[in-house]
């Protein structure tokens, strides 16, 4: 009997396709997440939005918030540690959390290099604007990738240029000859085996969802058709008016995502979503999806 | 021969690719009238809860169990296992109440708990199968007609069989051994 295998750990991000992540603050957010069809949730300190409100330093959150929360629902629960920071990582897998979200949404601890995730038992998420950037966690041991997005901004179009992103180079490198291979390695910056890898089964070679602005159930239903496994919601459902009836809605919708008349009709109804932030605006040197590398 | 595999959410493709290398037709089921073709249903692993919320929702709670008592064969593993069984222990999920047994959620503990081992499953022949476990559940109790497949080395039971309903705890779809859905078609042709 042996724990904490690839096939356990990538398996695990298997189990969660076709569903939502959602980002919960305390048990009683977690509560609704769960009952409203949740796949998993991501316990935070803070949403995005307030994150990228508040300024300052954003670290692991408290464990106290993690655990209350694992003991209030049995859907996987999740937790977020810096870029680079092992230690936090480490308190988190002691914590006995589901999956480790190594994510540019926390202050990186390291400018330089992301935590070496083989050694872990529990798997890592690890964000992505690229195919390269995809690869290179997948190569330090990240067991499930999600595209950047912006976090916290409700504006879907980062996640969207990620996505795209993704899918168009693994649709580039499936056509590409073997000869070709190295150079489009070198090109990436990623690892060549695991280049050899996306060439040979035409995608990731874990699982891959969206993140970063998803607000409405069209949104989750856009990143779908365009790619993605699943969804990660972060600010979207509990800054909205009605987060209960939000987040049944883009769960539907992530199901039901090639049925237009299923989308037309949860999107009825679902109040106020969250206040959207034109990216432009935002200074760049605030960019989430900018930290790590 | 037509197979559905219920598609609400988790593991779905992974059957599919499965059932296609065995030269089945299988398509993916999420609204209750694309059961209705359908021959047999698989229902994957994934989240209970998701699962179990989107096939109220779309009124398949229903339909699936009203097929699987006319005789429709179905092949449930993990959350396929916890669906199918009469109860669970301690959780309020809606059931499809088929099979005669009591399921426990998350048996083995959280994601760092999940583990492989390799199993002994005398219907399936001497060769070991590869058992993947994640976040699984367990049998804990059963009763009459229901027949039990595989037990980890303490007596554990993983595997169990009533009539034309397969439930295991584990993952063949995340595997390369295909004897476990190739019996499943053999319960559907009515070979075993």
């Amino acid at each position: 009997m042996e724990t904490g295998t690839w096939k356990v750990k990538a398996g695990l991000a298997q189990m969660l396709k076709g569903g939502v992540i959602m980002d919960v603050v305390t048990p009683e957010h977690a509560k609704i997440a769960e009952e409203s069809g949740a796949c998993a949730v991501m316990a935070l300190e803070r949403v995005p939005a307030d994150i990228r409100a508040d300024g300052g330093v954003a670290r692991m959150a408290d464990p106290t918030v993690i655990e209350a929360i694992m003991k209030t629902v049995s859907i996987p629960v999740m937790a977020k540690c810096r870029i680079g920071h092992f230690v936090e990582a480490r308190a988190l897998e002691a914590l006995g959390v589901d999956y480790i979200d190594e994510s540019e949404v926390l202050t990186p601890a390291d400018e330089s290099h992301h935590v070496w995730k083989h050694d872990f038992k529990v798997p890592f998420v690890c964000g992505c604007r690229d195919l390269g950037e995809a690869l290179r966690r997948v190569g330090e041991g990240a067991a499930m990738i999600r595209t950047k997005g912006e976090a916290g901004t409700g504006n879907i179009v980062e996640a969207v240029r990620h996505i795209r992103a993704v899918m168009d180079n693994i649709r580039k490198l499936m056509n590409t000859p073997e000869e070709e291979l190295m150079t489009q390695a070198k090109e990436l910056g990623a690892p060549f085996e695991l280049v050899v890898e996306v060439h040979k089964i035409g995608k990731l070679p874990v699982v891959n969802f969206a993140a970063g602005g998803v607000a409405t159930p069209a949104d989750a239903a856009l990143m779908m058709q365009l790619g993605a496994e699943g969804v990660f919601v972060g600010s979207g459902i509990f800054k909205s008016s009605n987060p209960e009836v939000r987040a049944r809605a883009i769960v539907k919708a992530t199901t039901n995502y090639q049925d237009p008349a299923i989308i037309a009709e949860v999107s009825k109804n679902l109040g106020d979503a969250m206040t959207g932030l034109d990216i432009k605006q935002i200074p760049s040197e605030e960019l989430m999806a900018q930290r790590g590398w | 021969m037509k197979i559905g595999v219920l598609a609400s959410q988790g593991a779905f493709a992974e059957h599919i690719s499965i059932l296609e290398q065995l030269d089945v037709e299988a398509v993916p089921v999420r609204l209750p009238e694309e059961l209705r073709g359908v021959d047999g249903l698989v229902i994957p692993g994934g989240e209970t809860t998701t699962i179990s919320r989107l096939m109220s929702a779309y009124n398949l709670v229903n339909e699936i169990s009203s097929r699987a008592k006319e005789g429709m064969p179905m092949f449930g593993t993990c959350t396929g296992m916890i669906l199918m069984a009469r109860e669970v222990a301690g959780n309020g999920v809606e059931l499809l109440g088929l099979m005669n047994m009591i399921v426990k959620r998350n048996a083995f503990g959280r994601q760092r708990e999940s583990f492989e081992v390799e199993l002994s499953i005398p219907v399936l022949g001497k060769e070991p199968f590869p058992g993947v476990f994640i976040r699984a559940p367990i049998i804990e109790h059963f009763d009459g007609g229901v027949e039990i497949l595989a037990r980890l080395d303490d007596s554990t039971c993983v595997a169990a069989r009533q009539k034309n309903l397969l439930a295991v705890a584990f993952h063949p779809e995340l595997t390369t051994d295909l004897r476990f859905h190739h019996y499943f078609l053999d319960i559907m042709t009515g070979n075993c």
